[in-house]
């Protein structure tokens, strides 16, 4: 049976052993959760240049991580659900990709204002950027709501991906040249990846709006759900024109005008947020001194 | 600095495989950057390929692994910049893709400008690894791990996996 401490709670490293021993050995690395063997800022100078402001770039790096954590988690829900096996693998390969940008900007989120870390219990192995995913409220959330829309169905999730892919590469490739020499890096790092995510999202909005007739009506109602949540999402990351230019030569290939449908007012976060976050988190915070 | 000390580190760390795709060692892959000495221990830089690749987290594991076994207190540090490139893949590792059945990647885009968007599929002047045809056709840009896309022949009719430039 599995050994477990005091309270009742499983205890992995009691030293008289469990039936999984065998399987795990001594090696840390099997453990995903609650350690600090995979901190993917580990060796990288973290100090905050002299010239900028570490509060705010910490929460502008937050932003960006929690933009990527919440529609990384979007699209690992498509998981054994896509129309095909190619595309349930590629939406795979983008919400890894994009879970990969959120652990390193959420590190570097840490590194750089650790205050904005959630406290927890002493001697929790939990390390930062776990803390920052699992531990905050849907109030302390910094993302736009246009990532934390439910999916809809694929045409809807292929136009959220091309909006957000659009409006991300243009201000990763600014980004690529921040004071911050680590944001600079997971920014020009991402650049390369979501070149990748773009191109997809891009060939497959227009395949479904030349596609059937059907293809076309799931695409323009999907691209109207997400449209009024464009321009929140554009003004938390100051991109330009050019990130117009990339959706019009998108919206002339499909042969679509952009939705007649005003950006949507108000500020906070949706409803769907807190139903995502209430299962992401829930078994983190049940064990905040577990090691998975 | 003893000299000596870091070729053998170097060499053992040269030596340890990417966990996917194991005919490539890290150094193949382009991926271990460097080994100095640090006092009594050893520090190996790495970049990682993808930034969501679970595989580093095993490479790390594994060079302290095999750098302990070797003798070495050893550290693992990440260096993020410049980003990694398919075309730090060695001649050698390029070849050890191809008899291991994988494509191995073309030159990496080169950018001095913004990114383009690309409609069109992706053209690429790739060879079946197993009856090296020409007649190749893409069936995703996305694969069983981040870097590779999908492949079949149309000559043999094998499906087959391409490393992809980044």
């Amino acid at each position: 049976m599995v050994s477990t401490d005091s309270t009742g709670t499983p205890d992995p490293n009691a030293g008289h052993g469990s039936v999984y021993d065998g399987l795990l050995g001594d090696d840390d690395s099997h453990w995903a959760f609650g350690t600090s063997f995979e901190d993917p800022l580990a060796g990288v100078d973290t100090r905050v240049p002299d010239d900028l402001d570490a509060a705010e770039l910490a929460g502008f790096c937050l932003a960006l991580g929690d933009d990527a954590l919440v529609l990384s988690h979007r699209l690992a829900q498509w998981c054994s659900n896509a129309p095909d096996l190619e595309d349930d693998i590629a939406l795979a390969n983008i919400s890894l990709d994009l879970l990969g940008q959120a652990r390193l900007l959420l590190s570097r989120a840490a590194a750089a204002d650790p205050s904005l870390v959630p406290a927890l219990p002493d001697g929790s192995p939990v390390p930062a950027e776990d803390a920052l995913a699992y531990f905050r409220e849907a109030a302390e959330f910094r993302s736009a709501r246009i990532v934390e829309l439910e999916n809809g169905d694929f045409a809807q999730t292929i136009a959220r991906l091309l909006l957000f892919a659009i409006v991300r590469l243009a201000a990763f490739e600014r980004l690529a040249s921040h004071a911050d020499p680590v944001l600079a890096a997971i920014a020009a790092k991402g650049v390369n990846e979501l070149a990748y995510h773009r191109d997809y999202a891009a060939r497959w909005f227009v395949t479904l709006a030349q596609g059937t007739e059907e293809s076309r009506r799931r695409l323009v109602a999907g691209l109207a759900q997400v449209w009024p949540y464009l321009s929140e999402f554009q003004g938390a990351y100051a991109v330009g024109s050019e990130a117009e230019e990339v959706l019009d030569q998108v919206l002339a290939a499909a042969a679509l005008d952009r939705p007649a449908v005003g950006p949507l007012t108000g500020t906070g976060h949706t409803e769907a947020l807190s139903r995502m976050l209430a299962e992401m988190q829930v078994v983190a915070r049940a064990h905040p001194m577990g090691q998975w | 600095m003893n000299g000596t000390v870091v070729s053998t580190a170097y060499a053992v760390a040269a030596s340890v495989t990417d966990p996917e795709m194991s005919m490539l060692t890290l150094e193949d892959l382009g991926v271990l950057r460097e080994v100095q000495q640090d006092g009594e221990q050893v520090t190996v830089t790495i970049t990682p390929t993808y930034s969501g690749c679970p595989a580093m987290a095993t490479m790390r594991d594994d060079l302290v692994r095999r750098l302990t076994e070797a003798g070495f207190a050893a550290e693992v540090k990440v260096c993020l910049t410049p980003a990694w490139s398919s075309d730090w893949i060695t001649d050698r590792g390029r070849q050890a893709l191809r008899e291991a059945g994988l494509s191995p990647p073309g030159p990496a885009p080169q950018r001095d400008g913004p990114v383009t968007l690309s409609l069109a599929p992706t053209r690429r002047e790739i060879a079946c690894p197993r009856c090296h045809s020409t007649s190749v056709e893409l069936t995703s840009e996305f694969g069983a791990t981040a870097c590779k896309a999908l492949y079949r022949c149309a000559t043999c009719l094998e499906p087959f996996e391409h490393v992809k430039e980044i």
